[in-house]
């Protein structure tokens, strides 16, 4: 059985999705900033895709620039905001600390370049609160950045709260909501937000596509400066059957919600459930209500992560862990850092994100494999052998 | 996975010499919980060889495989050649490593010494300690196991 629990990283195109690519590639080839009728022709799909995107999205057309992907729309998001802010004289920008490398990396540059950045404590349930954006915000604030979800703990934050807030203060909101689009009913417009970043290919879309959403009347600047494309905002030829692609996917996610939802949802606790129940000494990371329908993320006492990686793939199961084997670095997971978890129980955490494509079958398998793994692990684990002989205590 | 060769793959699935020797001559452990791995090893001394030996690992794919390839290189062998084990002899019987996970290699040459340290500390036999300076220090960050 072959079984992919890692949509969190990405997710297979759906077949709509590369229809819409195959039709960008094969006919709507055309650089749309032609003026001949092949041009004309791509341009036409492009702005036929931006505004089903932004029907999709609860936004206007006019509002929405194509990027290269989520990373893309946080830095300009966060660059320009920080650029105006500072003609201003302000250059106070407040964040999380659990936001996604994207926002973190390029907050840590920006604070190299003298700007001062606060990142709120997310607390043990993974969340931060509107009153701490509130207590936060001071008269040079010039940005407040709260992710939509988390990726790796999945956690749902209170955006239209924190929106308020900012609005009544003055203060822009961007928010990356690349885990959130396509899984969770955003309706732009409603919600408070000035900026937002989405990713094509977390919805079964196209890699190496994305959206920042600017709402009207919030000046921004680009990032990427060359030709007139995305009206002077993000310059470069218009990757047509990407952007195509993404449009398709994300109707189709948006069409599909209402039955996914609740039964990717049920999946999931019935996953945690499972899990929960078959192996000791483990804790679910997040907030178990507040979190995306696919999001699964436990950690696990005695062993380390990508060895149960390693052994699950070889039952078949693709998933992810937040190790710091598996990121490179010598640190675990800034994010599992961020709710508290120390190194040692950190080392051992899972990821399994599911999507529309798992079923009841797969969830229970998966169960049945990580309990397998994780007690061989710990039965050839030293750590394991003194929490369970009294020489160290358990912390999970 | 292409992350690591075939023989790493083998002795991570399978690895030799896993377990505990209840009634073991000596006992080394090295690393530490915050950096996500120790590992401990445990020998069998007849004459001044390694009758037998085993180990236990909390730690990545490559922590387990140069546990496992480590105590097949020493097992059978005197403890002066055993001292001699090095990291990079457990990498190339391990047809090599990541880059960043030859730590993991370094971490079972440690263990192995920090073991015949423990034996030579039991028996009161001398020793140069410059034998075994840094054993006692995780590989990854320098703190104790």
């Amino acid at each position: 059985m072959r079984i992919y629990a890692d949509n969190a990283a990405t997710t297979r195109m759906s077949p709509g999705a590369i229809a819409a690519v195959k039709e960008g590639m094969e006919r709507l080839w055309g650089n749309p900033s032609s003026l001949y009728s092949l041009g004309q022709e791509a341009n036409e799909a492009l702005t036929g895709a931006r505004e089903r995107i932004a029907a999709a999205l609860g936004c206007s057309a006019k509002e929405l620039t194509f990027t290269s992907g989520g990373s893309e729309a946080d830095n300009q998001a966060l660059r320009s905001a920080a650029a105006l802010g500072a003609r201003k004289g302000k250059k106070h920008i407040i964040s999380t600390a659990f936001e996604h490398h994207a926002v973190l990396h390029t907050l840590r540059a920006l604070e190299r370049e003298g700007y001062e950045v606060t990142l709120l404590d997310v607390h043990e349930n993974g969340l931060v609160t509107p009153e701490q954006v509130a207590a936060a915000i001071r008269p040079d604030t010039a940005l407040v950045s709260v992710m939509y979800a988390n990726n790796e703990i999945g956690t749902i934050q209170p955006v239209p709260e924190i929106g308020r807030i900012c609005r009544e203060k003055g203060v822009v909101f961007h928010t990356d909501a690349v885990q959130a689009v396509g899984h969770l009913p955003i309706r732009i417009d409603e919600e408070n937000i000035d900026m937002l970043s989405l990713s094509g290919h977390k919805f079964h879309g196209p890699k190496g596509i994305g959206v920042l959403y600017v709402r009207r009347g919030v000046p921004f600047l680009p990032l990427i400066e060359g030709g007139a494309q995305e009206r002077g905002k993000r310059a470069g030829t218009e990757n047509v059957p990407a952007v195509l692609g993404m449009a398709a996917a994300l109707e189709e996610a948006v069409t599909g919600m209402q039955t996914n939802i609740p039964r990717v949802t049920a999946l999931r606790d019935r996953l945690i459930q499972g899990i929960r129940r078959e192996i000791s000494h483990c804790a679910l990371n997040g907030d178990g209500e507040k979190r995306l329908p696919g999001n699964v993320s436990f950690c696990f006492e005695g062993i380390e992560g990508e060895s149960l990686l390693l052994l699950l793939d070889d039952k078949g199961i693709s998933a992810s862990s937040g190790s710091a084997c598996t990121s490179g670095s010598l640190d675990p997971s800034h994010v599992l850092l961020a709710i508290g978890r120390v190194h040692d129980v950190a080392h051992g955490s899972l990821r399994l994100s599911l999507g529309e494509e798992n079923t009841e079958e797969e969830v229970d398998y998966m169960i049945s494999a990580v309990k397998e793994v994780v007690d061989y692990l710990r039965g050839m684990s030293p750590v394991w052998r003194d929490l369970q002989e009294g020489r160290r205590q358990f912390i999970l | 996975m292409a992350l690591y060769s075939e023989k790493v793959m083998d002795h991570f699935r399978n690895p030799r010499n896993v377990g505990v020797i209840a009634d073991a001559d000596a006992v080394g452990e090295v690393g530490n919980a915050k950096c996500g791995d120790i590992m401990k090893m445990y020998l069998k001394i007849q004459d001044d060889k390694i009758a037998d030996v085993k180990f236990e690992t909390f730690g990545c794919g490559s922590a387990i495989a140069s546990s496992s390839m480590a105590t097949e290189l020493i097992k059978g062998q005197p403890l002066s050649q055993a001292l001699k084990l090095t990291n990079q002899a457990v990498t190339e019987a391990l047809d090599g490593l990541p880059a960043h996970k030859l730590h993991c290699s370094v971490l079972a040459e440690e263990a192995i010494k920090s073991a015949v340290k423990d034996y030579y500390d039991r028996h009161g036999i001398a020793y140069d300690p410059a034998l075994f300076a840094g054993v006692e220090d995780c590989a990854h960050c320098g703190e104790g196991a």
